[in-house]
């Protein structure tokens, strides 16, 4: 008989979390410290969604999502989770850019940027300060038609080196383009680009550990190898899933899938406003990824000079559809030494690029084979600029596509990064269609990556918590048990 | 709970926090936003503590409510009173 995933779980939750993303752990462990019965289905075999980890014969660890976050990291894992997950977060100092532009090193914060656009870059002082200012006083409410390339053509008209030093990293850190919205970009830069780039000590494999063990401490039934396969509704309110042959019952359900999957597969159109599923499948979905992951032999140093992470391009200039071509000019390197995970004696890098599903989705197996071997080979070539025995030093490399996150994630198309702009609206929106049903995921660009994910899950659980409590009153039957 | 009793609630709340700011200085009619370095999580993570600690529900459109220790007391002291003190 198969092992039971769902052994000793009871028939019914406050809230059902579908989804152990940044997201959904941390909208499960808020909620549970407030008291509400929490279950947890995830369907992969280890929790953390994008948020991962793999392991490869010889000791090698890679990470997949830690190439770095903001500073607001710590105090959200203070607050949400551990002393200890937020004492474990570090600096990354060594900042690369090197493109036929220009190449320098920065510790990738506002005053480092201000003296490179002044120094390097012979911008006025007034002006680097008043974009600064811009940027970070945009918010929700600002109008939202003016697009990136608007804002910097305003304060940087004519420069695209400059445009190419304030958004390739952003683009990389999360799809977005010159054509998004200015304020989705002015809220992620002056999160990001202000006050360094972090990560955390010890790898993702050692974050999601602690993690699951506060979820534990928390009260949460946390169950792996779980797929929920619908979202259960009764008379406009949600009743609860159907995952491994069970239904199981809740007042609130928060799934941190797909928003696209969630409302069209899960639950099902017919329980929608024309209007809204309109608006649902008119959410456009990020861009997706390449990565290849190459592991030093043991012992095998590399030079720190190299840097931690790298925004590397041979393009004369920077163009975001460039940055989707299978035909990669642009990758940007993440260097892990030793010390990523004190005790360790590995170091390894791991290459990424944009990419588009659509590109990987249609070759044939072998072809795809083929294709994946090409990025590998290209990779090392590429990486042979900074690391000229890069292939006398390297003990494992392989590669991941679109099609092996949409495999772990299900995500629709591979998508990295969840949805362009219009998702959080929709995401929002959820809970006035069905009541109790919520979505808290990768939305909108602001609410992605893992601090974005981390607070979105925050904020979604204050909202359930809040329904929760409001319709506890209504229903006289909860009051009376 | 009487609205001294209320705002020493909210002081322990701000305190837990903040841990790195010293809130006992806090001036009551200046805005908190002013005084201590917070953002829009922190205000959610007050409203989820008024919650948790006293069952006081804070919709959305009330957060503005909350921008001085005055005007936050003013506006908890009718929801609060029948309280009796944690
Ligand atoms: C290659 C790459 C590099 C990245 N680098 C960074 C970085 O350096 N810094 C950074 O901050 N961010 C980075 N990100 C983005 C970041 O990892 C994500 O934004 C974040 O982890 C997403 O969290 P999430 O909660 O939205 O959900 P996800 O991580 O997408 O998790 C969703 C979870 O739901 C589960 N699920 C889906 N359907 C079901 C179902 N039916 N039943 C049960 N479970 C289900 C999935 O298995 C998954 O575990 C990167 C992403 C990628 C792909």
């Amino acid at each position: 008989m198969p092992k039971d995933f769902l052994q000793g779980a009871r028939d019914h939750y406050d809230c059902i979390v579908i989804g152990s993303g940044l997201a959904g752990l941390t909208a499960a462990n808020t909620l549970a410290r407030t008291g509400q019965s929490v279950l947890l289905l995830e369907q992969h075999y280890k929790l953390g969604g994008m948020a991962t980890w793999f392991k490869r014969p010889g000791g090698h660890i890679f990470d997949i999502s830690l190439h770095g976050f903001p500073v607001g990291m710590i105090k959200s894992c203070r607050r949400y989770w551990t002393q200890e997950i937020a004492d474990s977060i570090v600096q990354l100092k060594n900042i690369r850019f090197d493109n036929p532009m220009f190449s320098l090193t920065t510790t990738f914060n506002r005053e480092d940027f201000t003296r490179l656009l002044v120094e390097k870059f012979q911008v006025s002082a007034e002006r680097v300060q008043a974009f600064f200012d811009t940027a970070r006083g945009m918010n929700f409410y600002d109008d939202q038609s003016t697009t990136a390339g608007e804002l910097f053509e305003r304060f940087f008209p004519g420069r695209e080196d400059i445009i190419r030093l304030l958004m390739e990293p952003i683009t990389y850190a999360n799809g977005s383009t010159l054509e998004d919205p200015a304020i989705s970009y002015g809220i992620v830069f002056s999160n990001f680009m202000s006050k360094g780039v972090f990560t955390f000590e010890g790898g993702t494999d050692r974050l999601i550990h602690l993690m699951h063990e506060e979820l534990l401490r928390s009260g949460v039934d946390v169950r792996i190898k779980c797929d929920v396969q619908r979202i259960l509704v009764n008379r406009g309110r949600v009743a609860g899933v159907q995952v491994n042959g069970r239904t199981i019952g809740a007042r609130a359900v928060i799934s941190n899938a797909n928003l696209k999957s969630t409302v069209l597969k899960m639950i099902g159109p017919e329980h929608f406003d024309r209007s809204f599923l309109d608006e649902a499948e008119a959410v456009r979905l990020n861009n997706s990824s390449c990565q290849v992951y190459m592991a030093l032999r043991p012992g095998e140093m590399l030079d720190e000079s190299l840097g931690d992470l790298l925004f590397s391009s041979t393009a004369p200039l920077f163009r975001t559809d460039l940055l989707l071509s299978r035909d990669v000019t642009s990758r940007t390197y993440s260097f892990y030494y030793p010390r990523t995970r004190p005790g360790s004696d590995r170091c390894l890098v791991v290459s990424s690029t944009n990419a588009r599903y659509e590109d990987w989705a249609g070759l044939s197996d072998e072809a795809y084979e083929d294709s994946k071997r090409d990025l590998v080979e290209s990779t090392l070539e590429a990486l042979g600029r900074y690391i000229p025995d890069i292939r006398q030093k390297l003990d494992h490399a392989e590669a991941s596509t679109p099609r092996t996150f949409r495999h772990y994630t299900r995500h629709l198309q591979g998508a990295s990064f969840g949805t362009k702009f219009e998702g959080l609206a929709v995401s929002r929106a959820l809970p006035e269609q069905i009541a109790g049903l919520y979505h808290a995921g990768s939305v909108g660009i602001i609410m992605s990556g893992w601090l974005g994910a981390m607070n979105y899950g925050v904020i979604v659980a204050n909202d359930v918590d809040s329904w929760l409590m409001k319709s506890n009153r209504q229903t006289p039957l909860a009051t009376a048990t | 709970m009487s609205p001294p009793e209320i705002k020493e609630a909210i002081l322990d709340i701000l305190e837990s926090i903040a841990p790195d700011e010293d809130v006992t200085n806090v001036k009551d009619d200046v805005p908190l936003r002013e005084q201590l370095e917070l953002d829009s999580m922190d205000f959610l993570d007050i409203v989820m503590e008024l919650r948790k600690r006293y069952r006081v529900q804070i919709p959305e459109d009330d957060y503005v409510q909350l921008a001085t220790i005055n005007s936050t007391v003013e506006y908890l002291a009718p929801l609060m009173k029948d309280l009796q003190k944690a």
